[in-house]
């Protein structure tokens, strides 16, 4: 953001505040353990991924049994979005963008299978299961070896193929 | 009245002084004409039906429905449907016509069980019922949103042949009411680490969209009501976040959860989704602002020129950044131009309707319209929007639309 970008914002900032109507003052407090169980972000950095783990072979038999109808077997040829594949092709005529080829961050997969996923029945999946499906998802895209197990410790580690693959518009800069 | 129709551009177009003067003199016309009337036309012959709760359009406007895209199999749902924008006039869209896109259809939220939290870098953690949040001072807009997917299918090769709705209607207008979410920020107590906010819905998708502090607060607000009335179910009932100016997607609906944190979450819809592919193949994430845009809604692909005459060139401009300043419109293809009359509401980060008559002759025309903005951005042209964009980037295109009215008075979609 440039110089003149950041002195407007910060000058409504202070106009708005002065200007701001005060609120009654009616949120109630929220305590850390209903928090925990509330909140669903996860940051890049692993921040937020809760316990358990998975392994490939368990995310194997996970996907044929709840991805598989919308994403085709080998997450390529299903009716929704491809999830595998697509390395190389996005500055070709026709870009595929998938977890291996576009997404940047493996916490991402992780946290949008547990927000949304499997789309009829969301909320299904375990910790322990959504780690395996995550898992699957990478050893397909040839980011992770069969013998892999993921977990809060692990997953933040990975380096996805596309983690450079981005920019921040300068609106956020 | 013929004498006073002097045009100002090219094939036809009067430009606005022109126009305010014929519709003065067609407004005597129609005057004179209805006080001579005697006869009753059967609906004048006895007393109409009486009231009712609750309105509902005019069984002869019985067609004038949004426009749905269907879902991809087994994702009842996710999907679109648009605001038929040939048939509306004015800045308002009606409440049942405002365009959707859902991700996981539209949750049945009971509003005595809905909680917004708060929480994240903040001094003290809070949960706000609904009924709470009625109680905090209320502001009041008329701006629109638009989804960053708007207008997409102009991006293929060859242009579509559809309607200005299809093409379009992921744009509507709304006067939304809600709290400031500076007040609740404050209210919580920001911890000075604090960038962003990761906001997530209550809808089945939980979507999550990570926005920078400073939007929310400057003019960001937890909205309550639409038109007057509280949200409907599919935008966002019983609240929704709104980011005035901002592509649709970062207003998250159904909001339940605001997380302040010192970074993005990098969700889904802010990295593999509503990001922008270049033809590098690089892509550009957290652009967030809709662009300078404006379109001819009548004429427009479905609608027809019976015969030749004077017609109203009526649309919409709006801009992410600011007030519209000014519309031209050409009635040939853009070798010549006339400013438009901008309607009395012309409001940041709003729609502005523009007017200009337009002497159709009855031979081909094609019809342009070009909005500026307040910070002095102009609407590009088709070919500057598609440079260096390469297949697969669809998002944010806010290209002059152009119209082709044939000689037959149909009007179609083309690339100029």
């Amino acid at each position: 953001m440039s110089m003149y970008r950041f002195a407007l914002a910060s000058l409504f900032v202070i106009m708005g505040h002065a200007h701001a109507a005060q609120g009654p003052g009616l949120g109630d407090s929220l305590d850390p353990g209903s928090l925990q169980k509330h909140d669903f972000t996860i940051l890049p950095d692993g921040a937020g991924l809760p316990p358990g783990s998975g392994s490939v072979e368990e995310g194997a038999k996970l996907y044929t049994q709840h991805c598989q109808a919308c994403h085709g077997e080998d997450g390529q040829s299903g009716s929704n979005d491809a999830l595998a594949g697509g390395l190389g092709s996005l500055t070709s005529a026709k870009p595929v963008k998938t977890v291996g080829s576009f997404w940047p961050y493996a916490t991402t997969v992780f946290d949008y299978i547990r927000r949304a996923m499997p789309y009829a029945a969301p909320g299904s999946l375990s910790a322990d299961q959504t780690y395996a499906v995550t898992a699957w998802l990478l050893y397909i895209n040839d980011i992770i070896d069969e013998d892999t197990r993921l977990s809060a410790r692990t997953l933040p580690n990975i380096e996805m193929p596309n983690r450079r693959g981005f920019v921040w518009s300068e609106e956020v800069r | 009245m013929g004498d006073q129709l002097i045009p100002e551009a090219g094939n036809g177009l009067m430009g606005r002084r022109a126009f305010m003067t014929a519709t003065a003199s067609t407004a005597a016309t129609l005057l004179s004409a209805s006080a001579a009337g005697a006869q009753r036309t059967p609906w004048m012959r006895a007393p109409g039906a009486p009231m009712s709760e609750s309105g509902v359009p005019s069984r002869h406007e019985a067609g004038l429905q949004r426009v749905l895209f269907a879902s991809a199999p087994g994702t009842t749902g996710a999907g679109t449907s648009a605001t038929p924008h040939e048939h509306l006039d004015g800045i308002i869209t009606p409440s049942r016509l405002h365009f959707e896109r859902h991700h996981a259809g539209i949750p049945d939220i009971d509003p005595d069980r809905h909680r917004l939290m708060l929480h994240g870098l903040v001094q003290r953690p809070l949960s706000f019922s609904v009924d709470a949040l009625h109680r905090y001072p209320i502001v009041s807009r008329i701006q629109f949103l638009e989804c960053s997917g708007n207008s997409a299918m102009m991006t293929a090769p060859e242009p579509p042949r559809l309607e200005c709705g299809q093409l379009h209607g992921l744009l509507s207008s709304s006067e939304w009411g809600g709290v400031p979410l500076s007040i609740l920020l404050d209210e919580a107590g920001l911890m000075p680490q604090g960038r962003w906010v990761v906001a997530d819905g209550a809808d089945a998708a939980v979507l999550a969209r990570s926005i920078p502090l400073e939007k929310m607060m400057d003019d960001a607000i937890v909205a309550l009501y639409q038109n007057g009335e509280p949200l409907r179910p599919a935008n966002g009932y019983p609240l929704r976040l709104f980011l005035p100016g901002w592509e649709g997607n970062a207003s998250v609906k159904w909001l339940r959860s605001l997380r302040v944190t010192d970074q993005p979450a990098m969700t889904k819809d802010e990295t593999s989704k509503y990001s922008d592919l270049r033809a590098d193949g690089s892509a550009e994430m957290f652009t967030f602002e809709m662009g300078v845009k404006s379109v001819i809604t009548t004429p427009s692909p479905g609608l027809i020129l019976d015969q030749p005459g004077l017609y109203q060139i009526s649309g919409l401009a709006w801009s992410g950044a600011g007030r519209v300043q000014s519309v031209a419109v050409s009635a040939d293809g853009g070798r010549t131009w006339a400013d438009a009359q901008l309607d009395a509401h012309v409001l940041s980060r709003s729609v502005t309707r523009f007017r200009t008559a337009w002497q159709w002759n009855g031979s081909p025309a094609t019809l342009l319209s070009r909005a500026t903005d307040e910070s002095g951005s102009v609407q590009p042209s088709r070919e500057v929007v598609m440079r260096d964009r390469p297949p697969g980037s669809y998002y944010h295109y806010n290209a002059i639309q152009a119209w082709q009215v044939s000689d037959s008075g149909e009007v179609s979609n083309v690339y100029v």
